[in-house]
């Protein structure tokens, strides 16, 4: 029978099943942080159970490290509590570490595939929700919750049942101006934040075809946003040449006998998927969100919806209270929307090529004067190569501040936080309430983008700035 | 874990669809390293005004809601971070059960590595329970694991799906990490199969 590329992987890793389907899913890395982690070790601990493969494991603290001043420490105590916690636990049970002083820190799911630990056809979990970023391998990759954490590290295995199957096919050409971000964020207003639930994606067509594997991550890490367990892209020559030569990936022979395995993971002639969707990336305008969930997006050139025309008065409620929070009219149009912070970094769009198209659009600009911009490299490694290209200097010349790598203003657990009332273009992964800090209010957005809206110092067409 | 077998209780109505894990708790409470006492931040964004006192407006901030042991919400609940910090507020709350025309994936996981029951029931059915949640402490719902059904106060029975394993876990309590390791000799033997393969290199640093 002909079999997806999802069913390839998972066939790939059951150790055993159980009469009523569920499955013992082997897992062959497991990427671990300081946030999700402590309990799982304190778990291992009481139950006096080991880590059962120190080598198939990598921990880093991203979430709550502060991105500068990295030589004082981390002020915030408890941060730093949880920080050495991590530390502790490492070297209780053998686990790798990649310190916050090491130039390979970064954000967990932007060094995974960095340093060749997420290799195509594996399964690698994390408990972050974003692992599905390695997907772009061709890998099947996803969140998990502590006690799986904790699961994970004692047996290296987890008990699941196989997800449904879907397709996200994207035909034709991005035109300019769009990005990887502008299809995700496409796909997810199409389909909804739980429109994936209970599937994995796979993304396919000529545009996904087209993208650099920053941009099939990109896709990917967002696939969460769909309510999806994971995104997935066929590895080919473009994961092939990425892989090639990183730290940890496979040398010599052994990659080349890699690489003809990896060949065989694609998705059968005839394979069946139980939802299919198409979309055009020829038809693509840069999307924004307007609301407080991700799929409230639309193009830069439309205008917030107007709740009275929603017939459900439970969803105009839901829709009502979003335009208060975000403190946005019906009808208004998003562009010219003034805005008072500008984050690029994540690990959505925190890699050296959103770094580059974001400088694209600085250089010998200045930011607005009334905007806080900050870009934060995904890792020490990106951050390395930015200076070495110059990009850092575009950047501090068009007055952003230049930051050390990490979680930073994703997510409010670090001191980059959105003050209550502010306006934020962001090219992370999430809109909701509170997110970037209590009260603040983001507006989801591509590398190019949040650039441009530095800039103009409002949410603004890109295309109209490049 | 507790076990969880049957409940009767007040049922909180949470009328919101899409309730992600940054609202049941926002990142800002993560930075605990235990599992309990985050109960206090349950839906912080939600329960407290910027000054820090309770919303009176807020569903579980109303007196016969602050013993709720059931939470009746919309559909997609649990959306969002993978955070199991999530389960663990609801139940340092007090709730062990939540239904809901739908979940999702992670969230629904992670309830039943805690003692909580995820149920998942038809839209029409979850507007009754809706309703009934309405009647505050005039209205206790029953919920029956073993039987898997939910029962109204006026004695309508809904049943729910549940998988045989999870169910089982949940009726005894029991540690899946010690029913994995079990099967260590299943886990051995495939380790042994793939070890030959190039393409897994271990991590040293």
């Amino acid at each position: 029978m002909a079999s997806t590329l999802f069913d390839k992987i998972w066939q790939a890793h059951v150790v055993d099943v159980m009469p009523d389907g569920t499955a013992v899913l082997y897992i062959d890395r497991h990427l671990v942080h300081e946030v999700t982690s402590p309990q799982a070790f304190e778990g291992l601990r009481l139950a006096g159970r080991v880590v059962r493969r120190v080598d198939a494991t990598i921990a880093v603290a991203d979430h709550n490290v502060p991105t500068e001043n990295r030589a004082a420490g981390i002020a915030e105590p408890e941060s730093a509590l949880q920080v050495a916690t991590l530390e502790r636990n490492v070297v209780e049970f053998g686990v790798p570490y990649i310190p916050v002083t090491d130039a390979r820190q970064g954000i967990v799911h932007i060094i995974g595939p960095e340093q060749g630990i997420s290799l195509p056809g594996m399964t690698i979990v994390c408990g972050d929700s974003h692992t599905s970023t390695h997907g772009a391998l061709g890998a099947l990759a996803f969140g998990i919750g502590t006690s799986e954490v904790e699961h994970v590290l004692a047996t290296q295995t987890l008990l699941q049942k196989p997800a449904k199957n879907m397709l996200v096919r994207v035909d034709g050409v991005l035109p300019a101006g769009c990005s990887a971000k502008d299809i995700i964020l496409a796909v997810i207003g199409r389909i909804g934040t739980a429109g994936g639930t209970g599937h994995v994606i796979e993304y396919a067509g000529e545009a996904i075809r087209a993208l650099d594997m920053a941009g099939r991550m990109t896709v990917c890490n967002m696939s969460i946003e769909a309510g999806a367990r994971a995104g997935l892209i066929a590895p080919d020559d473009v994961t092939f040449d990425y892989v090639r030569g990183r730290p940890f990936a496979p040398k010599g022979e052994a990659f080349e006998r890699a690489v003809a395995h990896w060949r065989g993971l694609v998705s059968d002639e005839g394979a069946r998927y139980d939802k299919v969707v198409v979309l055009d990336a020829g038809a693509l305008v840069p999307q924004v969100t307007w609301g407080t969930s991700p799929e409230t997006v639309v193009p830069i050139t439309g205008h917030v919806p107007d709740p009275a025309a929603e017939a459900d008065a439970g969803k105009r409620a839901q829709l009502e209270r979003m335009l208060a929070y975000m403190d946005l009219r019906p009808g208004q149009a998003l562009a010219g929307t003034k805005i008072d912070a500008v984050f690029i970094g994540s690990c959505t769009n925190g890699r050296i090529e959103d770094l580059r198209a974001a400088a694209e659009m600085v250089r010998g600009r200045h930011v607005a004067d009334h905007v806080r911009a900050m870009i934060v490299p995904g890792s020490g490694l990106v951050k390395l190569q930015a200076e070495i290209e110059g990009l850092a200097e575009v950047f501090r010349a068009a007055g952003f501040e230049w930051r050390e790598a990490g979680c930073s203003m994703c997510l409010g657990m670090n001191p980059d936080k959105l003050k209550a009332g502010e306006r934020c273009a962001s090219t992370s992964n999430r809109n909701f309430e509170g997110r970037q800090g209590p009260g603040g209010r983001t507006h989801l957005v591509s590398p190019a983008m949040a650039a441009a809206a530095a800039i103009a110092g409002a949410l603004v067409d890109a295309r109209e700035m490049a | 874990m507790d076990k969880f077998d049957r409940l009767q209780a007040i049922a909180a109505p949470l009328k919101m669809a899409n309730v992600d894990t940054d609202k049941i708790i926002p990142a800002r409470f993560l930075k605990t390293i235990k599992r309990n006492g985050l109960g206090v931040h349950a839906f912080a964004g939600l329960r407290y005004r910027e000054d820090g006192s309770e919303d009176p407006d807020f569903i579980l901030n109303k007196p016969p809601y602050r013993d709720a042991k059931i939470l009746i919400a919309g559909e997609n609940f649990g959306c969002g971070s993978s955070r199991e910090h999530a389960p663990w507020a609801l139940l340092d709350f007090g709730i062990r059960c939540v239904i809901a025309p739908s979940f999702a994936d992670i969230f629904f996981n992670n309830c039943f590595k805690n003692g909580i029951l995820p149920i998942v029931l038809p839209q029409a059915q979850c507007d009754a329970l809706m309703d009934d949640a309405d009647s505050g402490a005039n209205a206790r719902i029953i919920v029956d694991l073993a039987a898997q059904t939910v029962s109204r106060p006026d004695g309508e029975v809904f049943s729910f799906e549940i998988d045989a394993f999870r169910k089982r876990c949940l009726l005894e309590g029991l540690d899946d990490i010690g029913l994995t390791l079990e099967k260590r000799a299943a886990i051995d033997t495939y380790e042994a199969r793939v070890a030959a393969e190039p393409w897994y290199p271990n991590i040293t640093l």
